[in-house]
């Protein structure tokens, strides 16, 4: 059937690129798409490791199901709830959906925190979540400070269609990219220059790309400071079960039962099983909010993505066999950890460096601006161009991430078996060793396909701002 | 612990201190009523019936047979090795195996009168994200949809809330059986001009809630006319289609597109769920069919921010994949809604109450105009509080459904068994009796 283009409109939400489908972090994924790396049947194709799954247990939850044949509706054995299941479409959702959810959140702490249950909201995935907080706390044209590099989906899920906007908090590799007060001061002010209204503050702890933990002294410093400007938080801990080294995670819900003066009603909790569990497919996305009215909008809110029942009913079933939990939560930890051993050390046969103090996350924040033939994001994106083309590789550039320095690479090591990773390893090792070895400039390994950039706007705003001078990052050690 | 601050409470946003939510309305405050003291033969039978839930559970023991017949099929119960790939599935296309069946479902409720491409199907977690999703891509905050009255009280929110589009009514009375009039599309139309609101397009139900009639051929040619006409969008809402008590009276807006061979079809946009055809409403299925290209991608996209499990997918792509099911289903599920509904009529009937002529879907559309003190939307609440607190019977004010006619009700009958209804109607029996002898 083809259809004659009319000239209907559609709306100005529809007809923009909010969606943010322009940015590169998708354009690898394209290039992954067409040319998919299989370890038989297509060894020479792009390796995924740009998508940021948890591959690593699934032997694990498939003995499970296989020994709780209740848990699923389909089965002779769960085929008797089906009937109420499928009915059952209340907004508070499954009561043993919350309850077990809860819990798995305050085991994933340590059980050093405790969640009410009926402050549990259900969303669809932590994206449905995320632009359901933005439309309970800000009117359009209001912003959300961010931290960056941060998450590239952040731009269509709080700003899309809700005409929020994102204000970047800049950070320096210096230091690590921590959040410092004095950079929250002065994202803070520059928007109040500006004239635009700060409704809140959202970090993501553990840190997407970065892969670490806040501290103690910082998430004290973020609620002081959210509390002196009367501001929002929302705390996305969407990676907190995969901390697999010390120190242990401190999740916001812990700093609230400590000696702090904070007005409850302005911090909110984003999480999901996407991560921690590696169940994206199955959209469970929770908003936990200590604000009374936040819970009973969002709530509201979830008609437009509830979770599925069925879904529901397995995951209330599979999250209260608390020895399943905790067996779970050990191994997949164990497994993470070593993953990122092989990684950083397979990377650092080859001089390059890692954020070292990543701890946690799916993947590793790469240094490879000694690789830049300038320290530009122009120049980031040659090499990264050449990474995909010629390493056949697929990470995703730190400009992707609004990272402020150029030469840093996110790249997932936890989906994918180990022969696959090893493949990885060694086509960076013959990669760098390759480009130490020629002493070639490195103009001749620019790749002038047709990959091209289709940048929106505030990504082009973005890297065009002035920097500070990019001081040498002592993370690059020299290569010789 | 925390040491709380008192402050004076930071704003939430205006979306969400609105009133748009609509909870507000009688359509909830009688489930409330019901929720705390709901009907049980055994254990209460003296509680509030429900008949304010459009909800289809007379088919369930087909999908369970299905379920027990089939269960390899659908379930991971044996450790099945998909469950990985299941479970990490988050593209937003949905799984082609799901469109498939999906396209094909809603082919043959039509009885194979209208085609449909699985590459046009976009998936959302229920109609009520799928009816949000249309309106942001189909009108700007302050543009406006025109939708035909009484309608679905839950548009209110779902194309109003977050979207910041307003609905203009299309007003229909009882003089033509609420029919869809292109005297009253225009009137519609012209009002919306005359407030300065920007009209971006129709949205109709067609089988239609809450009047549990199906839309006629010609009226269904006018709409699309007048879509045409004022170059604007039309959403018809086929929810109930699988519903229709004979296949052959249900007339999809497909079937209409195909005879015009498909001529300006990029302003049409089909919306469908299962949750009313199946009875699978905690499922969260719902789907939207464009025939316009940058719509299905737009809402591709947007349906990000509301996938449907892929758990969910598994299971019904292979329970509508199977043709010989899906076909006893749906003869089956239509003659058992056929079944009920003449059941119902003829109690009221008896009963000394009539109700509008209907072809469709889970309720009727009954007439108590008679029996109000006055008549106003006053009297009609007056005597909708009275049914529920005296007859104890939880049905739905047309008030609610903003029906400019004061007097109607709607009334579930597909949400409870055989018996229930019978006691349901035996109460709204002795309550017409009572009133009688009150009178003489």
């Amino acid at each position: 059937m083809v259809f004659k283009l009319n000239n209907l409109l559609l709306s100005r939400i529809a007809s923009g690129n909010g969606h943010g489908e322009d940015s590169p972090y998708f354009e690898g994924w394209k290039a992954y798409d067409s040319n998919p790396h299989h370890l038989t049947e297509n060894p020479n194709g792009v390796i995924q490791m740009g998508l940021a799954e948890n591959q690593l247990c699934f032997d694990l939850i498939q003995d499970w199901l296989k020994n709780n044949p209740k848990a699923s509706i389909c089965t002779p054995e769960g085929v008797n709830e089906f009937r109420e299941v499928a009915l059952f479409q209340d907004y508070h959702g499954l009561p043993e959906f919350r309850n077990a959810v809860a819990k798995f959140m305050e085991k994933v702490r340590g059980n050093k925190v405790t969640f009410d249950p009926d402050r549990i909201v259900m969303n669809g995935g932590a994206t449905g979540a995320h632009e359901t907080i933005a439309f309970c706390l800000a009117d359009p044209g209001e912003a959300f400070l961010v931290p960056t590099p941060y998450y590239p989906g952040f731009d269509r899920d709080l700003r899309w269609r809700t005409g929020v906007k994102l204000i970047p908090v800049d950070s320096e590799s210096s230091n690590n990219f921590k959040v410092t007060r004095e950079a929250l001061e002065n994202a803070y002010e520059m928007a109040k220059l500006d004239n635009i209204k700060v409704k809140g503050l959202l970090i993501t702890n553990p840190s997407n790309p970065l892969g670490t933990m806040l501290d103690r002294e910082t998430l004290r410093s973020i609620v002081s400071f959210i509390n002196e400007k009367n501001i929002h938080l929302v705390c996305d801990e969407i990676y907190a079960a995969t901390v697999f080294s010390q120190p242990d995670f401190i999740s916001i819900a812990e700093i609230l039962q400590e000696d702090i003066e904070c007005n409850l009603d302005l911090v909110h909790i984003v999480y999901s099983l996407s991560k921690d569990m590696g169940f994206p497919g199955l959209r469970v996305g929770i908003i936990y909010s200590y604000n009374d009215a936040v819970v009973s909008c969002a709530r509201k809110m979830s008609s437009f993505g509830l979770v599925s029942s069925q879904t529901q009913h397995m995951i209330a079933s599979m999250l209260s066999d608390d020895e399943f939990v905790g067996k779970f939560i050990r191994k997949s930890k164990r497994r993470l950890a070593a993953r990122h051993r092989v990684f950083t050390y397979g990377l650092a046969q080859v001089s390059i460096k890692c954020l070292t103090t990543s701890n946690a996350g799916l993947f590793l924040w790469m240094d490879l601006s000694g690789l830049l033939e300038e320290k530009t994001f122009e120049a980031e994106m040659a090499l990264w161009r050449v990474i995909i083309h010629e390493v056949k590789l697929n990470v995703s550039p730190g400009c992707s991430f609004h990272c402020p320095e150029p030469g840093w690479f996110r790249v997932c090591f936890a989906n994918m078996d180990d022969q696959t990773m090893q493949v990885a390893l060694s086509r960076i090792r013959t990669f760098v060793n390759k480009d130490v070895d020629t002493k070639k400039p490195k103009k001749t390994l620019r790749w002038q396909g047709s990959l091209k950039l289709n940048s929106p706007r505030i990504y082009d705003d973005f890297i065009n701002s002035p920097h500070s001078p990019i001081p040498q990052s002592p993370l690059v050690r020299a290569r010789t | 612990m925390a040491i709380e601050i008192e402050q004076p409470s930071v704003g939430l946003s205006k979306v969400a201190v609105s009133e748009t939510h609509g909870e507000d309305s009688p359509y909830f405050a009688g489930w409330k009523a019901y929720d705390e003291d709901p009907y049980d033969e055994s254990s209460n039978p003296s509680g509030v019936i429900q008949m304010g839930l459009a909800e289809n559970q007379v088919s369930f023991d087909l999908l369970e047979e299905y379920l027990e017949q089939h269960s390899e099929a659908s379930s991971w119960g044996k450790g099945s090795p998909g469950f990985r790939e299941n479970a990490l599935f988050q593209d937003y296309h949905g799984l082609e195996s799901f469109r498939q069946a999906m396209a094909g479902f809603m082919e043959q409720i039509r009885g194979g009168r209208a085609k449909f491409d699985p590459d046009r199907v976009v998936l959302t977690a229920g109609a009520t994200a799928a009816n949000e999703l249309l309106t942001f891509i189909l009108a700007n905050p302050g543009d406006a949809l025109l939708v035909p009255t009484p309608y679905y009280p839950g548009f209110d929110r779902d194309l109003r809330w977050r979207t910041g589009a307003k609905i203009v009514p299309i007003h229909c009375d009882i003089s033509n059986n609420f029919q869809i009039t292109t005297q009253a599309l225009e009137a519609a139309y012209e009002g919306a001009v005359a407030m300065n609101i920007n009209v971006r397009g129709v949205l109709i139900t067609n089988p239609s809630n809450p009047l549990g009639a199906t839309i006629q051929r010609s009226v269904l040619e006018e709409i699309l006319d007048f879509s045409t006409r004022k170059n604007i969008h039309l959403v018809s809402d086929e929810i109930y289609s699988g519903s229709t008590f004979s296949s052959s009276e249900f007339i999809s807006i497909a079937e209409i597109l195909e005879a015009r061979g498909y001529k300006d079809s990029e302003r049409v946009h089909i919306v469908y769920s299962l949750s009313k055809d199946l009875g699978l409403p905690g499922f969260r299925v719902g789907t939207i069919y464009s025939y316009n290209d940058k719509v299905v991608t737009t809402a591709r996209r947007m349906s990000s921010f509301t996938l449907i499990s892929s758990q969910t997918q598994h299971l019904l792509a292979s329970m509508l994949s199977n043709k010989k099911f899906t076909e006893k289903y749906i003869k089956e599920n239509r003659e058992r809604l056929r079944k009920r509904y003449e059941m119902i009529i003829q109690g009221l009937r008896n009963a000394g109450i009539e109700c509008l002529k209907g072809n469709a879907g889970l309720f009727c559309w009954m007439n108590l105009s008679p029996l109000l003190e006055t008549p106003t939307r006053e009297g009609e609440v007056a005597l909708w509080k009275s049914i529920l607190h005296e007859v104890k019977l939880n049905i739905s004010p047309g008030s609610s459904c903003h029906c400019s006619e004061p007097g109607w009700f709607r009334v579930c009958f597909a949400n409870m068994s055989e018996e229930t209804l019978e006691v349901a109607l035996k109460r709204i029996h002795n309550f017409m009796e009572q009133r009688k002898t009150a009178r003489r």
